[in-house]
């Protein structure tokens, strides 16, 4: 007769019918406009972004800084490790060789003329920043704005380089094993580069620097 | 004295008309912040503080939309039908007292534009003009859903408008006159007729909703059957006028119920302070908005709470519970004026 249920849990369906309160629809609406202005009162989940930004975490991975050392120059050597890190493929640079006269700009005899990242294909996983033997990249816990055209979501050095004065703070992104590194003065790249080295430069590489492709 | 007569209306009129569409305006961000509010949000808030100039965005925005017409639509009656909901939307503030009489050097200026003494009759032939609107421009647009949205526009109209004339013919039972300032002028003191009939009340409110084609009654444009029922084929300053009669319509339903049934421009107490007229009819005017932002509120309040009507749950609710309230009123409202003997 009846099918045989298709599940223990099955139950039978009553068409039970409204008592008046019901039908007169008067208790629903007044408990349903308790409901809602109680909302009316309750404290908004709502952050006013650009004036009220939410916490992030210090070691927020968000947009990317390209170092300078402590003098001022650029730590990036394009070697391209962070490009091919990358897993979203967003990273592309063009490698240059530094001319006579151009030490205080550049830390090496190698460096990025041109350095991209597309914040749109980026997926924030800080992979760069692990594989950059330089300390040249890191995340901040900047965000990437809003832009309405597409081409503007390339980032050049224009806007990833920090600024000659007025250092981007990674010191938190910086785990304990690369401070122990960058501590090793013994490497090539971690020498200070001074003023008075720039009379003595341009010095050549020894061989034994990691990380130096050229 | 005939110019300054004429020049008094003219005033009035206009102050009134641009109170109106200021309140239309500010309704629509109201709306807004109410439910961004009841949905734990915040509302508009980017177009100056607390987002008060965004009904100046919007309707600028409006202005400068393309204005299409449908190349199979009846061009004259689809320019007309927005016309006509702004139009009738308009002039039932007519016959609204504001306020008590001011003077001003010696001149007694009465705040209402007419005195009518059939001041409910007129009301209820402009509410009833205001349907034509929906429905000349739902069938001029020649869309199946915009004709859809006029057809239930008007069938809505049918089912709730005789419980809003029995509900009205109670409160004319009480004051014993057809004008609207005798109306409001019999409920001074606590005689306001919400007290008295409160069943009234609610059945005129809740016909009030369906008038203004307000949720939960909002069959005729229902977005989520008819796409946008019968101003689907608007665009531009022409949708601008649909959607904002909407608010008008709102505004002046709040004024009549605060007229009709709260008392209008009266507060029970401020008789016995011994203030002057001209503060007294203030105090009145302010009450008077007072009592309309309330009720608007409400109907935001409504908007956001409850889901919308089913077609044929409307013409239940209407022909099957409301009318039969509507004349359970009238009896109640009879034994009342009998009890406290003719006036």
């Amino acid at each position: 007769m009846a099918m045989p249920p298709l599940t223990s849990r099955s139950k039978t369906v009553v068409d039970k019918h409204r008592t008046f309160a019901e039908r007169i629809y008067i208790p629903a609406i007044v408990s349903g406009l308790g409901v809602t202005i109680s909302h009316f009162f309750r404290k908004k989940v709502t952050w006013r972004y650009p004036e009220e930004v939410r916490p992030r975490a210090p070691v927020y991975r968000g947009m990317h800084v390209l170092k300078r050392d402590e003098a001022g120059a650029e730590r990036c050597t394009a070697c391209g490790l962070c490009a091919i890190a990358c897993p979203a493929e967003a990273i592309t640079m063009t490698a240059a060789e530094r001319k006579p006269g151009e030490e205080r700009l550049y830390r090496e005899e190698k460096y990025a003329a041109v350095y991209e990242i597309n914040m749109l294909r980026c997926i924030f996983c800080g992979f760069c920043e692990e594989a950059c033997p330089k300390e040249a990249i890191f995340l901040t816990n900047r965000l990437v704005p809003a832009e309405d055209l597409r081409k503007n979501f390339i980032y050049g050095k224009d806007k990833l380089l920090e600024p000659a004065p007025g250092a981007v703070d990674v010191s938190l992104r910086q785990t304990g094993a690369v401070a122990k590194f960058k501590s090793e003065t013994g490497f090539d790249h971690n020498r200070v580069y001074e003023a008075a080295d720039a009379e003595r430069s341009p010095h050549a590489t020894d061989g034994r620097v990691e990380g130096s492709r050229a | 004295m005939d110019i300054l007569f004429l020049l008094e209306k003219l005033i009035l009129g206009v102050v009134i008309v641009a109170v109106s569409f200021l309140i239309g305006m500010y309704a629509t961000l109201a709306e807004r912040k109410v439910a961004g509010f009841i949905q734990d949000r915040l509302g508009p808030n980017r177009n100056g503080p607390f987002g008060i100039l965004q009904p100046v965005a919007d309707g600028g925005k409006l202005f400068f939309k393309e204005e299409t017409i449908p190349a199979e639509a009846n061009r004259f009656l689809f320019v007309l039908g927005p016309g006509i909901s702004m139009g009738t939307a308009l002039i039932t503030s007519a016959v609204i007292p504001w306020g008590r009489p001011i003077t001003i050097a010696g001149h007694m200026i009465a705040l209402q534009m007419a005195d009518l003494n059939v001041a409910i009759l007129y009301v209820f032939a402009a509410v009833s003009l205001g349907v034509y609107g929906i429905m000349v421009g739902g069938w001029a647009s020649n869309n199946k859903y915009s004709l859809m949205g006029a057809l239930r526009a008007s069938s809505q109209m049918i089912s709730y408008e005789l419980a809003m004339g029995m509900s009205a013919i109670a409160v004319v039972m009480l004051s014993n006159s057809l004008s609207l300032k005798d109306i409001v002028a019999a409920q001074s003191g606590w005689h306001w007729n919400i007290l008295i009939e409160p069943l009234g009340f609610l059945v005129f409110l809740v016909t009030a909703f369906a008038e203004c084609n307000r949720h939960p009654f909002d069959l005729a444009e229902c977005e989520a059957e008819l796409v946008a029922g019968y101003h689907t084929e608007y665009s531009s300053m022409k949708l601008g006028f649909y959607l904002f009669s909407e608010y008008i319509n709102m505004f002046v339903s709040s004024a009549m119920m605060a007229t009709l049934f709260l008392g209008g421009y009266q507060l029970p107490f401020v008789d016995s302070l011994g203030l002057g007229p001209n503060l007294l009819a203030l105090i009145g005017i302010v009450a008077l908005f007072v009592k309309i932002f309330i009720l608007m509120f409400f109907f935001m309040w409504i908007r956001w709470t409850l889901p919308r009507f089913r077609y044929d749950q409307l013409m239940n609710l209407g022909w099957k519970t409301l009318f039969p309230l509507a004349i359970v009123n009238m009896l109640w409202t009879a034994g009342v004026v009998a009890l406290r003997g003719f006036h």
